[in-house]
């Protein structure tokens, strides 16, 4: 549907995400490991909340959130969410990653569900993006950043209907067309409403914050919509019903019960830089209350466990956004502070880690040393006599960081990604790798597979 | 008025698309199919009348190939022509169309989509059969495609291309398909509020414009020579369709409007909202005098649910169904 939805999706989720870690990090919580800290140091936690805010707005990740492209799954976006949270000094276990993302998506779901008029989804956007410029007070240089996002997002071209396609393909840059996300048009903005609509369906999770303040009801897990208060701007008051002549007079006024208690609107919101934004949806309401424990009651439909393939525009994406993030630290990683946010269990740690073991076929190349950013390299695979299959770099014009070459047979698709961090490049290739048992039963020889993907190959 | 019936479980829950339930009643075997979408799914349902028996069916959207990303369905509607009656899918790749019975696909239209992903969506929405052959379906270019439809076999062709809206098409609506005779038998609403009226035929013919307010229009119904659409502030108008006089403004829900259907045979108007409540009205068309009332008459509350789909089960508007997002039943209710 909407192609426009990363960059909202990105904002509301890592500001959630930001608002959850700045609340756990003031409380006291010993840490996993064995070291003497038992309580995180405003000075940590400010780290941590400038490193992810530092990452979730630079301008390569933010390049890429801009390009237009469909939302994919849950899966990816808990990749890369994961590697956000990650990117500083702190760790998570599987399960307070898994919590984690429970609390922020229930909690962008809620504001997507809410807003009263579609328009109002940058409102709520623009809330988190303030309240991140808060904890980033103090680093003009992560400030900077925000604010360029920011500036950024507002004025993503939106693509609506006085440009023809044949208009943006001829377009030198996309980014000189003059149209923003504030000027795309309400079905637009409901389009896209609707998109995330679909991507946070079926989600019913419980969350005990949500359930104390009445939002979220504790039978069904549905959120509470109130029948009453007041309407979005530019709706009126439902009750009228108004009667004209073939001329245009009015000549008769009616009234009937509108089953619910409503108002007139509320005064409006800024869409502009800064200003007062008209709505909490999308304030930090975690700065009140202390540290709950989200009851995690996974009564509907998992979201995003089922091992479905991966679509390998899908899995383009995913390796694009971790390369855009840039190296993690994997010297920081040993003395990083590894916590367990929502659940001190020990075995779901472990649970979490174990997974299938070689599922998938990886290739690893040392070429030179780890450096560029590589995006456009390409290699062609001969199949050798011993029906081995080679890879051999066509067209390299700087030196070649090592990389992992993902073969995912079933799928017939190749994907190659950066492995500056080998964490993610195996991450990725076990995401790449499941597939059902049933897939593999009714599969062609793998002869067939391989000269498949050797023309594949050719083609490129 | 009306009370509320069991409800139809169904295998998914209905995503928020606007005109999200259809409805096609089959009167010689007693039972009546309901279709609602689900992502990249249509969950279909036929319920024998006696409510002993329901059986399902799920139909997927169509997939180029494997590798790309699946495809999400906007719309499923039953398209009633006098000589057959089709299940018509439209999503972001093409539009499927099914035997009613969704048993099989007897042709596929694929969109033009680029090959690197634009910012402007891509997608078909908006389904309505019309007059004795035609199907027409909207496109998010703001084209509306005609197909000529044979009386049997998969034997349809795209006949034209209306071009007249700028926006995403939204949705289509037509009365008097096959049997009386009417001046203008279509209309099609788009994402800015704008209304173009049409009379069918080998070229169909544009009678009308009715400009919009920048507001969507998300819902359309042609009835007696009279528009009802409903927009996205949550009102309901009623214009008169070949001159495009405006003969009654309802502010008539708090939210957006989902969706809108009347009962030719009464003149019940059913209208639904994300405001959590299904209403119903009486329209009176007085194609004498050419006057249009409005009367309010009934309210439903569906608690905590944003409905995107409602509609009569019957020409007399003597049951409908209602269906909201994240809810996997479609609820009924019945005239006491």
């Amino acid at each position: 549907m909407s192609a426009r939805t990363l960059p909202l999706v990105f904002v509301n989720l890592g500001g959630e995400m930001l608002y959850i870690l700045d609340q756990r990090l003031r409380a006291p919580i010993a840490s996993e490991d064995t070291s003497d800290k038992g309580v995180w140091s405003e000075r940590d936690r400010r780290r941590v909340l400038n490193d992810v805010t530092a990452t979730l707005f630079g301008p390569s990740f933010v390049d890429e959130l801009l390009k237009p492209q469909q939302l994919y799954s849950h899966r990816t976006l808990k990749t890369v969410l994961t590697r956000l949270a990650h990117a500083s000094i702190m760790r998570l276990n599987p399960a307070s990653m898994d919590r984690l993302y429970e609390l922020t998506t229930m909690a962008v779901k809620h504001q997507v569900l809410l807003c009263p008029r579609p328009k109002d989804l940058l409102l709520v956007s623009y809330n988190h993006i303030d309240a991140v410029r808060d904890f980033v007070r103090d680093s003009p240089a992560v400030l900077n950043q925000v604010d360029q996002a920011h500036r950024r997002i507002i004025e993503v071209p939106a693509g609506s209907g006085i440009y023809s396609r044949a208009d943006f393909r001829s377009a030198p840059s996309w980014s000189l067309l003059p149209q923003v996300y504030s000027s795309m048009s309400e079905g637009e903005l409901q389009l896209l409403r609707q998109t995330l609509l679909v991507f946070f369906q079926d989600m019913h999770v419980r969350v005990s914050l949500f359930l104390k303040s009445k939002i979220q009801n504790p039978g069904n897990g549905r959120f509470a919509l109130p029948t009453s208060g007041p309407v979005p701007h530019g709706t009126e008051v439902p009750g009228l019903i108004r009667t004209f002549d073939r001329r245009g007079r009015e000549v008769r006024r009616s009234e009937f019960p509108p089953g619910g208690s409503y108002s007139r609107p509320a005064g409006g919101g800024s869409f502009g830089l800064h200003g007062a934004r008209g709505t909490l949806l999308g304030t930090n309401t975690y700065a009140a209350n202390r540290p709950e424990e989200t009851l995690a009651s996974r009564a509907s439909a998992q979201t995003g466990d089922a091992p479905n393939p991966l679509a390998k525009e899908e899995l383009n994406l995913l390796a694009r956004l971790m390369g855009s993030m840039g190296a993690q630290d994997g010297a920081g990683a040993e003395g990083a502070f590894r916590i367990s946010m929502f659940s001190p269990d020990d075995e779901e740690q472990e649970a979490g880690t174990s997974k299938e073991a070689e599922a998938f076929e990886v290739i690893s190349i040392q070429a030179t040393q780890v450096g560029c950013r590589w995006s456009s390299h390409l290699l062609s695979i001969t199949r050798t006599k011993q029906n081995a299959l080679m890879l051999k770099a066509a067209f390299v014009p700087q030196p070649v960081p090592s990389l992992f070459c993902i073969l995912h047979r079933q799928r017939d698709m190749l994907v190659f990604c950066s492995a500056q961090d080998e964490h993610v490049a195996s991450e990725l290739a076990q995401i790449a790798g499941q597939f059902s048992g049933a897939e593999e039963q009714a599969e062609n020889p793998c002869g067939n597979k391989g000269d498949d993907l050797l023309a594949m190959m050719d083609d490129l | 008025m009306y009370h509320k019936e069991k409800s139809i479980q169904i295998k998914n829950s209905a995503s928020a698309l606007y005109n999200n339930l259809s409805v096609l009643r089959i009167a010689p075997r007693r039972l009546t199919y309901f279709t609602v979408v689900h992502a990249n799914v249509v969950n279909m349902v036929s319920a024998s009348w006696d409510g002993l028996n329901y059986s399902h069916r799920q139909l997927q959207s169509k997939e180029p190939n494997v590798a790309t990303s699946t495809s999400l369905i906007m719309q499923a509607a039953f398209c009633v022509l006098p000589s057959r009656e089709l299940l018509v899918i439209t999503s972001q790749k093409g539009i499927q169309m099914y035997e009613s019975d969704g048993s099989i696909m007897v042709y596929w239209h694929a969109l033009d989509t680029p090959e690197t992903p634009s910012a402007q969506a891509v997608f078909a929405r908006g389904i309505s059969a019309v007059w004795e052959n035609y199907i027409c379906v909207g496109v998010s270019s703001g084209s509306i495609l005609v197909f000529d439809v044979p009386s049997k076999g998969s034997n349809i062709t795209l006949s034209e291309v209306l071009e007249e809206h700028k926006e995403s098409i939204t949705d289509i609506a037509s009365e008097c398909s096959g049997s009386q005779q009417c001046i203008a038998d279509l209309v099609s609403a788009d994402d800015g509020g704008n209304l173009c009226v049409w009379k069918s035929g080998e070229e169909f013919q544009l009678l009308n414009k009715i400009p919009g307010f920048d507001m969507s229009c998300s819902s359309v119904k042609l009835w007696k020579g009279t528009v009802v659409a409903g927009y996205g502030t949550g009102q309901i108008r009623l214009y008169e369709a070949v001159t495009g006089i405006l003969h009654a403004e309802v502010n008539a829900h708090a939210r957006w409007i989902y969706s809108l259907d009347i009962a030719p045979f009464s003149g019940l108007l059913l209208s639904a909202a994300e405001d959590s409540l299904v209403r119903v009205w009486h329209l009176t068309v007085s194609q004498e005098t050419n006057s249009v009332e409005v009367a309010h008459l009934h309210n439903e509350c569906v608690t905590d649910t944003q409905i995107c789909g409602a509609r009569f089960c019957d020409g007399d508007g003597y049951a409908f169904a209602v269906t909201g997002y994240d809810l996997s039943e479609i609820i009924r209710y019945t005239q006491t």
